[in-house]
């Protein structure tokens, strides 16, 4: 049953000093941005949330910079926003690749990267890229900032260490070290929600992160730990099996999800070499 | 709330959390959008809000507010826009017709002579279920012609 707009809050602060205070004062707020996800969770009953800070105007949070070598991208940049940017182009080619499977234009012209990080979805196609990239999150709340290491920002299903006084103001990648490389696996290119993603950088290191096969984003440790000491892509893809818990649900199955994921783990060490 | 909906500016009573869709629809009287899923799948809704194609259905009032909103019924006002609607014509572009807005708007930002990849990525967000994809691409290449417009693209 879609929800009527009257039975709805909307706060619209002017500035994000102004947006932390409303946030201190009143956690009960649900931050919203491009608004993707939200009308579609209210249509359809899956979002309970009814009182809403709009962040979309806040100029603060937008802009693409490099600072100190470390790509910093404000969390209101859009999908397109980050497609035409040179600065992602030449440093995270593979956000940009992930940017641009995500819906279709009408969607990356307004779904924020801020937002994608915020979601939680297992399915966030850019998240896989965040794990491989060793990027960071950028919190603040109205006194302080903290930034916490990507890897330990999801704590379970839907679960991140966001508290709900604080907001994500930029997310940030040092700079990567290696080739990068990503696939998402879907029913259709555009439009379609994931059945499983991947991205990978190959350098000295190498760290290779899968989506849609675990509760949150997950980096695949073991499989990547065999890869860097030289291991062969079979015991590579027999500790990939460690690293990930694919399950069945609307979009596929848990032993498809597993035999697709060793399959693009062997194909990324293919195309990298 | 203002908001300058095909060059002409409005003021309309609506909340904040209304869909853009919706607003168009009601308070403006602007039945041309239509709404096909309502969750973003299909662009039926697609709309241009400050140049970009948009989803209406996901877009609230508030983010419309004193911007330029680009309907179906405002197409024809830019080249591009009446050169599309004259080639959906032409071509056969429209079978029921519930997805054309929203294939002309998403269209309406191509440049000229765009490559029928170009075509393709610009349109992905944009379902039709009459299973016209080739029809809608033969039009949207012929409007995009860089000499003669529909004209030279016709059979």
């Amino acid at each position: 049953m879609p929800v009527v707009a009257e039975a709805l809050v909307l706060e619209r602060p002017r500035s994000l000093k102004q947006a932390l205070a409303m946030l201190g004062g009143d956690p009960g707020l649900t931050p919203i941005a491009g608004c993707t996800d939200v009308y579609v969770g209210l249509h359809f009953g899956t979002m309970s949330d009814r009182r809403f800070i709009d962040l979309w105007d806040l100029g603060e949070l937008r802009g693409i910079s490099v600072e100190r070598d470390v790509l910093r991208i404000g969390a209101l940049s859009t999908y397109s926003e980050i497609i035409a940017s040179r600065i992602v182009q030449k440093r995270a080619p593979m956000l940009v690749a992930a940017s641009r499977e995500v819906g279709g234009a009408q969607i990356q012209n307004r779904g924020t990267l801020g937002g994608n990080v915020a979601n939680a979805s297992p399915a966030g196609d850019t998240l896989p890229v965040l794990a491989a990239a060793n990027a960071r999150i950028v919190l603040r709340n109205q006194r302080s900032a903290r930034t916490v290491a990507f890897d330990s920002y999801y704590t379970g299903y839907r679960k991140s260490v966001r508290q709900p006084d604080e907001l994500i103001v930029a997310i940030e990648i040092p700079r990567i070290d290696g080739v990068q490389w990503w696939r998402k696996v879907g029913t259709r290119r555009a439009q379609a929600i994931s059945k499983i993603m991947i991205a990978g950088v190959r350098g000295r290191d190498v760290r290779v992160a899968f989506g849609s096969v675990a509760p949150t984003v997950v980096l695949a440790t073991n499989a990547a730990a065999v890869l860097s000491r030289g291991g062969s892509i079979g015991d590579a893809q027999a500790a990939l099996r460690h690293d990930i818990s694919p399950i069945d649900d609307v979009r596929s199955t848990g032993e498809y999800r597993a035999k697709v994921a060793a399959n693009l783990l062997a194909q990324f060490w293919k195309e990298t070499a | 709330m203002k908001l300058i909906v095909n060059g002409k500016s409005r003021t309309v009573n609506a909340h904040p959390m209304k869909r853009l869709l919706d607003v168009l629809r009601e308070d403006c009287g602007l039945t041309g959008t239509k709404e096909g899923c309502g969750e973003g799948e299909c662009g039926a809704c697609t709309v241009l809000v400050d140049g970009l194609p948009v989803d209406s259905c996901l877009i609230p009032a508030a983010h419309a507010e004193g911007r330029r909103v680009v309907t179906i019924e405002g197409a024809a006002a830019t080249k591009t826009g009446k050169a599309l609607q004259n080639a959906f014509v032409v071509h056969g572009g429209a079978q029921c017709g519930i997805c054309t807005p929203g294939m002309i708007l998403a269209a309406a930002p191509l440049k000229t002579g765009a490559s029928l990849d170009e075509i393709k990525t610009a349109l992905a967000g944009n379902l039709c279920r009459c299973t016209g994809y080739p029809a809608i691409f033969r039009s949207v290449t012929s409007a995009l012609k860089t000499k003669g417009g529909a004209r030279a693209g016709r059979r």
